[in-house]
Parts: structure tokens; C-alpha cells; sequence
């Protein structure tokens, strides 16, 4: 029953604990990898269920170089993030610019997509079910594409403008880990989408 | 070990009068702030304006349903009160009240000064709060051009097609879905912070196994709230999709599937039953040995017991789903998952039990209010494990048995550890003592009446007596059990406002508690009450589970036995 407040010192031992970026980051991937399971799951259940045409093998094909492209943004990013840990600036900038680049060539390819299928093939949201679910999934990730995009060409900014340094690392760190998240989860949409709903 | 160097935990000492300021100048201090502290008092604020506004809700319901062929409330207007009661409950109420204790606590116990993203923290706090207002705003809103009605009317659970735009034109599904779609963006942002605050906050020598059990629980309980409010968001979304852009994904006449919204939002429905347990949990592991005067009993199982229970939540979802018809195979599955979740939360009865056993209990209303939540809490498993067996189920199914077997976790066992989390805490965040008179009296006062409400409702509904129904006929032999139980809930309300009372009153005139009233062990009581911004004027560092005892207890400190 004391009043005065007295804190503990007990004497330990060597203590260092995880980056709360690294956590931070590890925790909305898991948050936003239930989300696309619920979308893939919603996509899987109902192929083959629409009542009307158009269908998958009617009218997708299959996107190889954007997808090529957006996998090899996974690479540029790790090679500015390790460019920036060396406190090579220059070279920060021009990987993250690769990145950039990269990413914006999928988007470009995933709206001619969308264009055509609308367009040409007739194919919105309500149209069926093939695309309720197709746009939605494929648009839920190229939301986080155009996300990453936005944050990547700030950083770009930011190096240009020589106001990024190796102490901003761990900053970085944490945005290439959700620019690889972004890629892995196109792996999967790919597969579902493109592969097996096929 | 011995050779501990005490420090002081203010660096000012002095006691003065605040100057008086504006009420603007204190407005602008809350709205701006990102003190874990604050924000999570505001939670708690937050959280029991909506509690005493859904309170309200279902004693209108319970004024319907005390007599026969009552007409008190129209039909339209029902549906609208256990729709708003269930919705403000599970989101408004017991979210944000769990998190504003898992704010307020978890930075203190872990010598944190604050938690590991403040201003996220403000963010998460405000967009639900946003969410909140939204939902009632519906009752202004929501009519649309379609004169439709005004708040949602679909139930909490908002089974396809009624949502769909045929059966809920206007707008007050649309309110419904916004709402809990924000909410469960706070939530998520909570349950990141608090994840990143334990895993790279800690004081230094708070390793994992040295944690309070309050801050191991309020672990699983993010990670489980990460794989179980995203499906529902996941799902919110598609439903906007549905009613906003006409996509087809609940929609049966383009082939899609009611039943797969029906999973979608139990995969979250179910696991939330935990998450708003699991904190219970929380409290009753700081409350019980603190007032009986001994160490937990069990702590690595205690763990393992939580963190089993987040895992398995995660397959049960379709209990909820069996009057739907899955079929034998999916049936006996979730038969026995459901009744193997029994196992690790027998196993915490029993911890708790050990406990208590040999100690030198306290019976302070924080401790009473406890070991009401331990029988409680055991019924409530009981009538689980009886629902949990499909056949009984198919007879029980939607009935007020169902209605009385999860009132009995939600109040019996949730409720009822927050009033005793609040009798233990409140002198921590007010630096105020709470009436012990006044608690025993609510506490048998509320108890009371929990039991004339909640026992009892078990009886109508194994007589067949719905849920959700509006009204009965006189000769069905429902209406003295209802008149009963609707006397329970006024008895309950009695209850409350004497705690409401004893919160404001106790605020101005009650005794002072000082650091440490209650001689505790963790950490959140070695810093002065209320505590300084900074929480701590050195950071602490720890050698055991139970530092303060350690410091109290130097011959004999709990480090030479972990």
C-alpha cells in the first residue's frame, strides 16, 4: 500500500527488440492477406457458376510481359533498398525509378485489359458473375499497386531531392516489404484467375 | 538480485493546482491528442455512451416483449432495435471498450511510455468513432428518396438477399455496411499497434514469458482479430460492390450464393465471440491473483490455453450455420471442433480456480464481480457445449435459448469483468478510489437481475418461443417468463446507473488512491495515478513477472524461481 511511486531497475541482461516498422508492416500483410483470401475464395466459388457468357476462355489472355514486369519490380526494389544501406544515393534513385517504371507498365497493361474487355467484349461488373468477381479481385490488387506506386514515386521524390539517406533505411525496408507483398499476391491472382479459372 | 536501485516514478513532485483553462484550450488537448492514455479513455468513453444508448435499446425491446400482443413498439421499429442493439454492441461497444483497456494498460505494463504508432492510434480511435456516429446517423439519413425507413433493419448478421437493394431499398443498409466496414478499419489499425507495441516496445528484462498475462492475451487476441475483422471486411466490401455497382456476388437470381455470405461473416462472426472474450480473460488474470493474494497458478499453460483458443476459433465457424444443412461430413466437423475449444478454456476455469485456492482472498466488488464472471462464464460454456451437438441444435436453433446462452458470455461473463476491470483500474486512470459500498451494492443488485433475465430466458426458447419475434399470443405459456424477464432488465438498469453514479461521484469526492492501492504486482502500479504523460520517469527494467513484488520483497524475489 505505498503512495510514493517507485519504478523498478532490476539489472539485466543485453536488450534489443524488433523493429516496430518491420512488425507494423508484417501485421497489415497478414490483415491484407485475409482480405485477398476471402476475394479468392469468392473467386474460385464461383467459376464456371455464371449464367451467362461472356466466359473466362472467351475473352482473357494471358498477361506475360506485364507480369514479368511487375515479379521483376520485386528485384529493383531489393537492389534500392541495398543501394540505400550502402548510402549509394545515385544508385537508390535509379532502382527505385526502375521500380516505378515497372509497376506503372503492369498498370498500363492491366487497363488496356480492362478496356478491352469492356469495350469489346461487353464485360463489366454486372454483366455475370465471371465478372463481379474477376474485376473485383484483379481491381483489389491493382488498388495496392496503385498504392505502392504512390509511395515508391515519393521516395523516388525524396532521393532525387537528395532528402533520403541510409538513416532513412528502415523506412524503405518497410515499403519494399509491402511492394514484395503486392508481387506475391499477383502470383496467386495470377494462378487463379488466369491458369485455373481458365 | 538484491541489488535493486529504486527510482522515483514522477520527476515533478510537486503538487499544484492545474490553472484554470478554456474549455476550447482542453477540447482542442483531446481532439489532437496521441497519448495512449487519453485515447484510450476516450475509447472508454466512447464505447459506454453506445453501450448505455443500445442498453436503452433493448429494454424498449424488453417493454415489447414483457406482455402479449403488445403493440408498444411498431413491428418496422423492432426490427430496428435488435438490428441497432446487436450492431452497436459487438462494434461500438465491445470493441472499442476492450481496446480502450488494452491502450491504456498495455503501454504501462510493458514500461512502454507510449504504444509503438500514437498517431495510427488516433487514427484508429477516430475512424471508428466515425463509424459509430455513422450508423446512427442512419435514423436521419437513411431514408433516401425511397421513403423507406430509416435505420438498418437486417439484423446484425445481414443475411443475403435482405440486403440486397429489392428487399432494403434506401439507404439504411448502405449506413450499416459503412459503419461496420470503418469500424473494422479502426479495429485492424488497433490490433497492428497493439502487435507492434508488445513485440518492440518492451522494457528491457520483459522478455515474453515475464509478460503480464493481460498483454499475452491482448496479443493473440490482434493476431486473431487480423485473420477475423479482414473477412468481414473482405465481405463489406463486396456487399457495397452488390448494392453500389450491381455486381452479383450475394445475388441468387445471377446464380450467386446467399450461403457464402453466411460464411463470410461467421469466419468473422465466430473468432469475434473471442476477441471480445479473450480481454475478459485478460482482466480476470490480473484481478484474481492480485485479490487472492498469490501468483497465477499455471502461467505457461495459461498461455498456451490462449493461444490454442485463438487457433481453434478459427474452425468453428459454421456452428452458427447448421440449421443451413451442410451435410454430415462438414456437420460433425464443426460438431467436435466446437466442443474441443472447451478443452484450453477448461483448462483457464481451472488455472483461475488453483488460484484462488490457498489464497488469502479479498473480497473487494472488483474480486466479487470476478468470481461471479468464473460461474457465469462456466454456464455460459455449458449451454455452448449442449448447442454445440447439431441434432440439439436443429431443436434450439433461433431461439431464445441461443439469445440467453450468448447474453450469458457477453453479460455474464464479458460485462461483468468489465465492471470488476473497472472497480481495479479506475484508481489508476482518475487517481480516485470507486465506492466499495456502492460497487457491493451494484454488484447484487446487477447480479440479481442478470440472473432473474438471463436464467430464465433459457425456458422460453426450449419452449419454442423464437428469436427476433415481435410478439406472442397470450396462450403459448411464454408470458410470465417474460414478464420476468423483462422485470431482470430493469433490475440490471438500477444496477448500472448506481455504477454510473459511482463513477461520477467518485471522481469528485472519493478517496485517493495513490500508486499503488491494491499492494499489486505489475508495472502499471509503479508509476503515480493518474500517470504523468511520460508514464515513466525512467524507463523500468525487470527481472521477473512480478516486478513490484520483487521490489517490495527484495529477500525473496520471484526471479529466483522463474
Amino acid at each position: 500500500m505505498s503512495d510514493a511511486a517507485v519504478i523498478p531497475q532490476a539489472s539485466t541482461e543485453e536488450w534489443s527488440l524488433p523493429s516496430r516498422g518491420v512488425v507494423g508492416m508484417a501485421c497489415l500483410i497478414l490483415a491484407e492477406a485475409a482480405i485477398f483470401i476471402i476475394f479468392v475464395v469468392a473467386y474460385i466459388f464461383y467459376i464456371g457458376k455464371s449464367l451467362s457468357g461472356p466466359t473466362p476462355r472467351d475473352v482473357l489472355e494471358l498477361p506475360i510481359f506485364s507480369s514479368i514486369c511487375l515479379l521483376s519490380s520485386s528485384f529493383t526494389v531489393h537492389k534500392a533498398e541495398s543501394a540505400l544501406h550502402k548510402g549509394a544515393r545515385g544508385a537508390t534513385s535509379l532502382w527505385l525509378a526502375a521500380t516505378v517504371l515497372l509497376g506503372s507498365i503492369f498498370l498500363a497493361a492491366t487497363g488496356a485489359e480492362w478496356y478491352h474487355l469492356i469495350k469489346y467484349d461487353h464485360l463489366t461488373i454486372r454483366t455475370n458473375l465471371f465478372g463481379t468477381t474477376f474485376y473485383s479481385l484483379v481491381g483489389l490488387h491493382a488498388t495496392h499497386v496503385i498504392i505502392g506506386l504512390i509511395m515508391l514515386s515519393l521516395a523516388l521524390g525524396f532521393s532525387l531531392g537528395g532528402q533520403m539517406t541510409s538513416k532513412h533505411y528502415p523506412r524503405l525496408q518497410v515499403l519494399s516489404l509491402y511492394w514484395h507483398f503486392v508481387d506475391a499476391v499477383w502470383v496467386v491472382v495470377f494462378t487463379v484467375v488466369y491458369v485455373l479459372g481458365r | 538480485m538484491a541489488t535493486q536501485t529504486p527510482v522515483s516514478a514522477v520527476v515533478d513532485q510537486t503538487t499544484h493546482t492545474a490553472p484554470r483553462r478554456l474549455w476550447l484550450e482542453v477540447l482542442h488537448e483531446w481532439v489532437t491528442t496521441v497519448d495512449h492514455k487519453k485515447i484510450g479513455l476516450m475509447y472508454i468513453a466512447y464505447a459506454l455512451i453506445f453501450l448505455v444508448i443500445a442498453g436503452f435499446e433493448a429494454i424498449l425491446m424488453r417493454i415489447q416483449l414483457a406482455l402479449p400482443n403488445n403493440h408498444f413498439v411498431s413491428p418496422q421499429v423492432f426490427n430496428r432495435l435488435f438490428t441497432m442493439h446487436g450492431t452497436t454492441m459487438v462494434f461500438f461497444v465491445g470493441m472499442p471498450i476492450l481496446f480502450g483497456f488494452g491502450n491504456y494498460l498495455i503501454p504501462l505494463m510493458i514500461g512502454a511510455r507510449d504504444m509503438a504508432f500514437p498517431r495510427l492510434n488516433a487514427f484508429s480511435f477516430w475512424i471508428s468513432a466515425f463509424g459509430g456516429t455513422l450508423l446512427y446517423f442512419s435514423y436521419l439519413g437513411g431514408d433516401g428518396l425511397y421513403g423507406a425507413g430509416s435505420a438498418p433493419d437486417v439484423g446484425w448478421w445481414a443475411y443475403a438477399p435482405l440486403t440486397a437493394h429489392a428487399f432494403s431499398p434506401g439507404h439504411s443498409t448502405d449506413y450499416w455496411t459503412l459503419s461496420v466496414l470503418l469500424s473494422g478499419v479502426g479495429t485492424i489499425g488497433t490490433a497492428l499497434n497493439i502487435v507492434a507495441t508488445t513485440i518492440s516496445m518492451r522494457c528491457p528484462g520483459m522478455k515474453l514469458n515475464r509478460m503480464p498475462l493481460l498483454v499475452w492475451i491482448y496479443l493473440v487476441t490482434s493476431m486473431l482479430v487480423f485473420v477475423a475483422v479482414s473477412p468481414l471486411t473482405a465481405a463489406q466490401i463486396m456487399l457495397m460492390l452488390d448494392r453500389y455497382l450491381g455486381s452479383h456476388f450475394f445475388d441468387t437470381q445471377a446464380g450467386g450464393s446467399a450461403v457464402l455470405w453466411m460464411h463470410f461473416f461467421w469466419i468473422f462472426g465466430h473468432p469475434e465471440v473471442y476477441v471480445l472474450v479473450l480481454p475478459a480473460f485478460a482482466f480476470a488474470n490480473e484481478i484474481i491473483p492480485v485479490f487472492s493474494r498469490k501468483a497465477i497458478f499455471g502461467y505457461p499453460a495459461m498461455v498456451a490455453a490462449t493461444v490454442g483458443i485463438g487457433f481453434i476459433s478459427l474452425s468453428v465457424w459454421a456452428h452458427h450455420m447448421f440449421t443451413v444443412g451442410l451435410g454430415p461430413g462438414a456437420n460433425t466437423f464443426f460438431v467436435l471442433a466446437t466442443m474441443v475449444i472447451g478443452v484450453p478454456t477448461g483448462i483457464k476455469i481451472f488455472n483461475w480456480l488453483a488460484t484462488m485456492w490457498g489464497g488469502k482472498i479479498h473480497f473487494t466488488a472488483s474480486m466479487m464481480f470476478a468470481i461471479a464472471f468464473l460461474f457465469q462464464f462456466l454456464i455460459a460454456g455449458l449451454t455452448g457445449i449442449i448447442l454445440s451437438a447439431a441434432p440439439l441444435d436443429w431443436q434450439l436453433g433461433n431461439s431464445y435459448f441461443v439469445v440467453a446462452h450468448f447474453h450469458f458470455v457477453l453479460v455474464g461473463a464479458i460485462l461483468f469483468m468489465l465492471f470488476s476491470a473497472f472497480y481495479y483500474w479506475y484508481p489508476k486512470m482518475t487517481g480516485r478510489m470507486l465506492s466499495e459500498r456502492l460497487g457491493k451494492w451494484h454488484f447484487w443488485i446487477f447480479l440479481i437481475g442478470f440472473h432473474l433475465t438471463f436464467d430464465l430466458m433459457h425456458i422460453p426458447g426450449i419452449l419454442g418461443m423464437p428469436r427476433r419475434i415481435y410478439t406472442y399470443e397470450a396462450d403459448r405459456g411464454w408470458t410470465l417468463l417474460n414478464m420476468l424477464v423483462s422485470t431482470g432488465a430493469f433490475i440490471q438498469t438500477v444496477g448500472t446507473l448506481i455504477f454510473v453514479f459511482n463513477m461520477v461521484w467518485s471522481y469528485f469526492r472519493g478517496a485517493i488512491a495513490g500508486a499503488d492501492p491494491w499492494d499489486a504486482w505489475t508495472l502499471e502500479w509503479s508509476t503515480a495515478s493518474p500517470p504523468p504523460a511520460y508514464n515513466f520517469a525512467t524507463i523500468p527494467s525487470v527481472a521477473s513477472r512480478r516486478p513490484l513484488w520483487d521490489l517490495k520483497h527484495p529477500e525473496d524475489p520471484d526471479s529466483n524461481y522463474e
